[in-house]
């Protein structure tokens, strides 16, 4: 490498590329704000929602969120999660809405085979739709990445939906520059995606650099847990033992928290959120792969369930 | 990967050399898909449960014993059973030196518009030439495929500041440096009357590995870069660093939701240049002038801030400004434009209709337009330029609009984010053109 390459590496270190990333996101928060008339911001209390709250913190200060956070309850989640949901939404005084899943099961719009311990990760399309219907949003921002998923890895970072809250990946709206077309007709809508370009890495970053706090279950701890198909499915009231299985106790963390009953931590002592970085720059399994057994039903499983309104 | 390189990639993400952003040209045939795959697997961006998702792929392309790297960048059913790329998709991974993001884009028919899709964000392109494909004559002539000129004019016209032939399939021609040397000259001489420059040339072969990540051992002719080395080493150093300020204003915040409290916050991403507190600014296009008080980050006073910042100014007289509104280097502004001359890249199946309106969304702007002329159909096969009456899916054309409020624009080749602008269907709201405004400097279009 010669010397002026050198040189313009030195500079470029200036502009830390984690800077860049969050400088895009504030920017694609700030025209949500500006072309959106009534968004939403998806906050579940998983780190990749955490990240977006700090965002619109710097999109938005001194002045309050344009739009009130909104979290689709499985009715299967860990605990400490929903505590954690709470206290963050109350710290920064924003308005918080939740709907369930629970509520679309009463309601006939959910029908599960057995509604009790079924995952309700496909059912959460159900419950956003009907939530947006309902509040009229015209935008959801939400965490999602491209490198989480190969069928993400399409998505655009405004990502338009029609009438029936479907993804249609063959009839996306070109996305040139950073210039977004906002443009809907009563009763489409818009997922958008902030932190499209950040990887699992770059997210655990942004979480050191910015000392942001997490669900205490990020974090290794004892958990009873089973050993199924190669993940570690924790013992819950929803996920038993069955049948020639033995629950043992392990040292675990999640790497992405969802639905009870298709989530999985992971065997790991990273009780830091350094020690977390140094495990993920490491990993060889993707986050999703590790952790999420209603990926693993086929090859297009989350390809089907954004289709059907999914984020 | 081993501890000792995860640790390195760390240290270099943690000291920041810059994110790149590049895009791949070339056709399936080209082994686009296989490169993408060699590039992630070669750096390790490819996970052990990805590896294990392609051996479960139902639908398999035969390539022998070697694993299919192609299979890798596939993300959709419809395309996993078609064996064809839908659309543009995103991957990322990093080396030691730096971290990346690739626009894989497919190539077929649309190829042109999603060519430009990807090329708008792009730091590099890499043109893939296989070097089994092309003609060679007894003298020795090479004749480049069309293919190869179109992703070249685009990289042009879309302004891709590093630009890579990368000569594929060497492994099919025995490696031979004159196959070769043939090959880049031909490249050479093409890219001189499309305008393109500097252009590095590196054999290599995407199926084994060769000059991709690690050095061949067959080329022992070739002294270069590998094609990694290369794309580490390219300098991200925005040039929009030196060029006089362009901040479109994207928000206004008025704290407390009225202004007695006197808090009025521009919101915005700086597109060029730097600015600091007490600079003297103007606020385009209503020509006043504007001092700046503060520059906010969050609970933080800034000094000063610089391109790619998204930052909140507040100004120490108070003054009429909304979104749309750009404050601009009092000594430097930009150009108010009620009529633009452009290249525009038709992205949509409805074709242009001249007798119909547009909306217009350039920076945080947005206006209705005309098309009031189209000047030449460009050929990007030949570069011959032909008149058309109107423009169809991947045309690329020179136009000229009228706008019903001026834009407050530059050049695209001075600056991406103030000279491009996308074309929206009023009715059906699809996205049906992006635009690269082009100006001379007689300042013949300057109509305020």
């Amino acid at each position: 490498m010669n010397a002026v390459d050198e040189k313009h590496l030195i500079d470029a270190a200036g502009n830390h590329y984690l800077d860049w990333l969050e400088s895009e996101a504030i920017h694609i928060m700030r025209e949500v704000a500006a072309e959106c008339s009534n968004p939403a911001l998806l906050f579940s209390g998983g780190k990749d929602s955490v990240v977006l709250l700090r965002i619109a913190e710097k999109a938005f200060h001194p002045g309050k969120f344009p739009f009130p956070l909104v979290h689709i309850d499985t009715g299967h989640n860990f605990a400490e999660v929903i505590e954690f949901r709470d206290r963050r939404t109350a710290e920064l005084g924003e308005r918080l809405i939740v709907r369930r899943v629970e509520e679309s099961i009463k309601r006939g719009t959910v029908r599960l085979r057995n509604p009790e311990t079924d995952s309700r990760n496909a059912a959460q399309a159900v419950t956003l739709l009907e939530t947006i219907t309902e509040f009229q949003f015209d935008a959801c921002i939400g965490g999602a990445r491209r490198d989480e998923e190969k069928a993400r890895a399409k998505e655009r970072i405004f990502s338009f939906r029609d009438e029936f809250g479907q993804w249609n990946p063959r009839a996306q709206r070109p996305e040139l520059w950073d210039l977004y077309n906002t443009r809907l007709h009563p009763g489409e809508n818009m997922r958008v995606f902030p932190i499209s370009n950040w990887t699992e890495l770059d997210v655990w970053q942004y979480i050191a650099r910015e000392k942001l706090a997490l669900p205490s279950i990020y974090f290794a701890h004892e958990r009873q847990v089973i050993s199924r198909n190669g993940f570690l499915v924790p013992l819950t009231d929803l996920t038993q033992i069955q049948k020639n299985e033995v629950a043992e106790t392990r040292i675990v963390r999640f790497r992405t928290v969802g639905d009870i009953s298709c989530t999985c931590p992971v065997a790991s002592d990273a009780a830091t959120v350094e020690a977390i970085i140094a495990e993920t720059a490491i990993s060889r399994v993707t986050e999703r792969g590790a952790t999420r057994m209603d990926d693993q039903t086929s090859e297009a499983s989350m390809e089907h369930r954004k289709k059907a309104g999914y984020f | 990967m081993s501890d000792m390189i995860s640790r390195q990639v760390l240290q270099a993400s943690a000291k920041g050399y810059g994110l790149l952003r590049f895009i791949t040209a070339g056709s399936v045939d080209d082994g686009k898909s296989t490169l993408i795959g060699r590039l992630l697997f070669d750096s390790k961006g490819i996970f052990s449960d990805q590896l294990e998702a392609m051996s479960q792929a139902r639908y398999r392309r035969s390539m022998g014993d070697a694993i299919d790297l192609s299979l890798l960048t596939d993300g959709l059913e419809a395309e996993r059973e078609q064996g064809i790329t839908i659309d543009v998709a995103y991957r990322y991974f990093a080396t030691p030196k730096r971290k990346f993001i690739i626009a894989d884009t497919p190539g077929h028919e649309q190829y042109t518009r999603n060519m430009v899709t990807g090329a708008s964000t792009a730091d590099a392109v890499i043109i893939l030439i296989d070097a089994s494909k092309v003609e060679l004559s007894d003298n020795g002539r090479v004749t480049l495929l069309e293919q190869t000129k179109r992703h070249s004019v685009i990289a042009y016209l879309l302004q891709i500041a590093h630009v890579v032939v990368a000569i594929n399939k060497m492994d099919l021609v025995n490696y031979d440096q004159t196959v070769y040397t043939h090959i880049v000259q031909a490249y050479q001489e093409f890219a001189q009357q499309v305008g393109l420059e500097n252009i590095r040339a590196i054999p290599l072969s995407a199926l084994t590995g060769d000059n991709v990540v690690a050095s061949s051992d067959k080329m022992p002719w070739y002294q270069g870069p590998t094609l990694i080395e290369w794309l580490e080493s390219l300098s991200v150093y925005d040039d929009c660093h030196d060029k006089p300020l362009r901040f479109p204003v994207q928000l206004v915040a008025r704290h407390h939701g009225h202004e007695a409290h006197g808090f009025r916050g521009y919101m915005g991403r700086i597109e060029a240049g730097k600015v600091s507190k007490g600079d003297k600014l103007l606020v385009q296009p209503s020509g006043l002038n504007a001092t700046v008080k503060d520059i906010l980050m969050l609970d933080r006073s800034l000094e000063s801030a610089a391109v790619g910042q998204s930052v909140t100014l507040l100004l120490e007289e108070y003054l009429d400004i909304s979104r749309g509104d750009m404050l601009t280097a009092a000594d430097h502004p930009a150009r108010q434009l009620k009529t633009v001359t452009a290249d525009v890249c038709w992205l949509s199946e409805e074709p242009l209709d001249p007798r119909r309106k547009y909306w217009l969304k350039h920076t945080t702007n947005q206006v209705v337009a005309r098309v009031t002329k189209i000047h030449a159909l460009l050929d990007v096969n030949t570069q011959q330029k032909h008149p058309v009456n109107t423009l169809q899916l991947n045309d690329i054309a020179s136009i000229t609009l009228n706008m019903q409020r001026p834009l407050i624009a530059d050049a695209y080749n001075m600056n991406r984010s103030t000279g491009s602008f996308i074309l929206i269907d009023e009715v059906t709201h699809q996205t049906v053109a992006a635009g690269m405004i082009r100006l001379n400097d007689s300042g013949a279009e300057n109509a305020s």
